[in-house]
């Protein structure tokens, strides 16, 4: 044992890191099995995050298959489940065109910037007890930041390709992003005053209660904010592939564009395992201690046929509709929310400013009837703006001109 | 409440979930075809075929092509023709049936089949050897006998030339013997004074007899 992490390290909480680190460092200089300890996580995270991609994108379209009354794919291997491998060879086979008049570096640039956030995101992700790659104290924010890296990503495809198209996905996918980012942190404060802590590990530690159940609302928002951010249907409107041919990645093919579809099909995984998290409990249920792993990835997997199910059945709105769904409806919402869960959070804590488990369950109980109330509320507020299209006849053309 | 539509839209996929899947996994298996499908791979029975060539006359596309020559026994008694040339080319065809319908001798049938795709327009013509190595599986389009027997093309077995006829096959053994056939011919059917009267107002033939009894009077 000639190696031992100080106890101020944060990677002194992660296990596995831990036992890496000991293991190699018999063999080799303390500061080499540092970085080769790092490197073995990190070969880890990414191969699991690369291959859960692989095999999400099977379980998507033989579930979208089953709710369209259809089978998927089930040729190759079994039940089809080498389907990705061959997906996979036949874009690496495939000619990796670049356009003349593409900015031949941004272009490059643009697949790896799409896919590494996604497997950033899970360095602070707890998927068992104590196996954060990093516990931060600032996961919350980490999240945050690392995800709007993908809005950069997207707008430098657009740029990069040199193709109207391209832009246009671009662009919509830009709005799309910034306007659901507001919400989208709006939502996350509330969990952030409940749990007292912006760390994974604190916010999974204090829900004695779930809070999809002490924050019904929050969860709504955050679930619409964040298949929004996904560019998955039904707001898809950076790629539509029947409108713009495939959007920003109009013009990738080959391993661009299979790692564009890594990126994609990983951050479903991605942000499935943030909403564990902070609205599931993430990894804690009975026997936590030793199938902490399983719990994760059974809430992950009941997330993923929820995003599945979603992206089979709605299909995708206007640009306007989306914009305003955002700003008119989510927004609002999460504002109420924050605002009553700060209300609920400041009368409830005891002087230490912990919550018990029963003023979580009050609290249950008060953000249902709000979500409620909100729900009717903006319901009958935006229907009363649904008006019925108007016939062009000479009489509005000729206001139209009038005006 | 907003969002119930939306909700209502939800439970119908997921009730698409729990049903079994609609797809036929094709080359495994098929869909259940109807027995009046007029297929590709027309079924000929050589046996049956007397090469009148009434198939060849009464295709509107003119793409049967049929060349005989007379054999060494006398056709006028029961003996058919050598058929040199039987080609149908296929490509041209279009399912039609009326070479089927011409058919005097249920010779010629429509098949099943639906996989005879090719490379190029001459594989598709099909000849007289590709026609008797091909299996039978005959269709009963406009065969209503085999219908009655409740025969499906897709079942498996293929028919022998004995089974599809409209009549009993021992009819055509005994004409390849080269026998003579005395057809029973029903009795109402002979008439036993050619008609006198010429103005073809009755046409009971009790009527007709009565008349000509009394004529003979």
């Amino acid at each position: 044992m000639n190696c031992v992490l100080g106890s101020d390290n944060i990677l002194n909480d992660t296990v596995l890191y831990r036992v890496i680190y000991e293991a190699v460092g018999n063999v080799l200089p303390c500061g080499l099995s540092y970085v080769v300890a790092g490197l073995a996580m990190m070969m880890i995270l990414v191969n699991g995050v690369l291959v859960g991609a692989g095999l999400f994108s099977w379980v998507e379209r033989r579930l979208i298959g089953r709710f369209h009354n259809r089978i998927g794919p089930n040729r190759w291997g079994p039940f089809g489940l080498l389907q990705p491998m061959a997906d996979l060879v036949k874009l690496l086979t495939k000619e990796d065109l670049t356009p003349k008049s593409a900015d031949r570096l941004l272009f490059a640039i643009v697949p790896v910037a799409m896919l590494a956030p996604v497997i950033l995101t899970m360095a602070v992700v707890p998927f068992a007890k104590d196996t954060a790659l990093a516990n931060l104290n600032v996961g919350v924010l980490y999240i945050l930041a690392v995800t709007s890296i993908t809005s950069v990503a997207i707008f430098m495809a657009g740029w990069a390709s040199d193709n109207r198209y391209a832009m246009f996905g671009a662009s919509r996918g830009v709005a799309v992003l910034i306007s659901y980012e507001v919400p989208v942190v709006m939502s996350l404060l509330g969990v952030v005053l409940l749990a007292g802590s912006m760390s994974l590990d604190d916010v999974v530690s204090a829900q004695n209660v779930p809070f999809l159940l002490v924050q019904p609302m929050a969860f709504f928002v955050f679930l619409a904010g964040i298949s929004a951010e996904l560019n998955r249907t039904p707001f898809d409107l950076a790629e539509a592939e029947s409108e713009l041919i495939a959007g920003f990645h109009t013009e990738y093919s080959g391993v661009k564009f299979a790692l564009i579809q890594a990126a994609e099909f990983g951050a479903v995984l991605t942000s499935s395992a943030v909403i564990v998290t902070l609205f599931l409990s993430g990894w804690s249920g009975p026997f936590s201690e030793y199938f902490g792993w399983a719990w994760f990835l059974l809430k992950i997997g009941v997330l993923a046929f929820m995003f599945s199910w979603v992206r089979a059945t709605l299909p995708r709105l206007r640009i306007d509709q989306l914009l305003a769904f955002a700003w008119k409806f989510l927004l609002p919402l999460s504002i109420i929310n924050l605002f009553a869960t700060a209300l609920e959070v400041y009368f409830l804590r005891d002087d230490a400013g912990t919550l018990a488990t029963s003023d979580l369950w009050v609290m249950a109980g008060i953000n249902f009837g709000v979500a409620f109330a909100c729900l009717i509320i903006f319901g009958t507020l935006i229907k009363e703006k649904v008006r019925p299209a108007r016939l062009i006849t000479g009489d509005t053309l000729s206001a139209v001109e009038a005006d | 409440m907003y969002g119930i539509n939306m909700a209502k839209g939800f439970l119908v996929t997921l009730k698409n979930f729990t049903k079994k899947p609609f797809t036929v996994q094709y080359p495994e298996e098929r869909v259940k075809q109807h027995p009046r499908f007029r297929g590709e791979e027309f079924v000929w029975y050589e046996e049956r075929c007397t090469g009148c060539a009434s198939c060849a006359k009464y295709c509107p596309l003119g793409i049967i092509e049929i060349v005989t020559t007379p054999s060494e026994t006398a056709p006028a008694q029961g003996d058919k023709y050598r058929l040199e040339l039987f080609d149908i080319s296929i490509n041209r065809c279009m399912f039609c049936g009326l070479c089927v319908e011409a058919c005097p001798y249920d010779a010629l049938y429509m098949g099943s089949g639906f996989e005879q795709g090719q490379y190029s327009r001459k594989e598709m013509v099909i000849d007289i050897d590709h026609l008797r190595q091909a299996d039978k599986h005959p269709s009963t389009f406009f065969r209503p006998q085999l219908e009655e027997t409740g025969y499906d093309p897709r079942g498996g077995r293929p028919l022998h030339w004995q089974d599809v006829g409209r009549e009993g096959w021992q009819w055509h053994q005994r004409e390849k013997m080269g026998m003579r056939i005395d057809r029973p011919v029903p009795a109402d059917l002979i008439p036993s004074d050619p008609p006198v009267d010429s103005s073809f107002v009755e046409d009971s033939p009790a009527l007709s007899a009565s008349k000509i009894e009394g004529d003979a009077e």
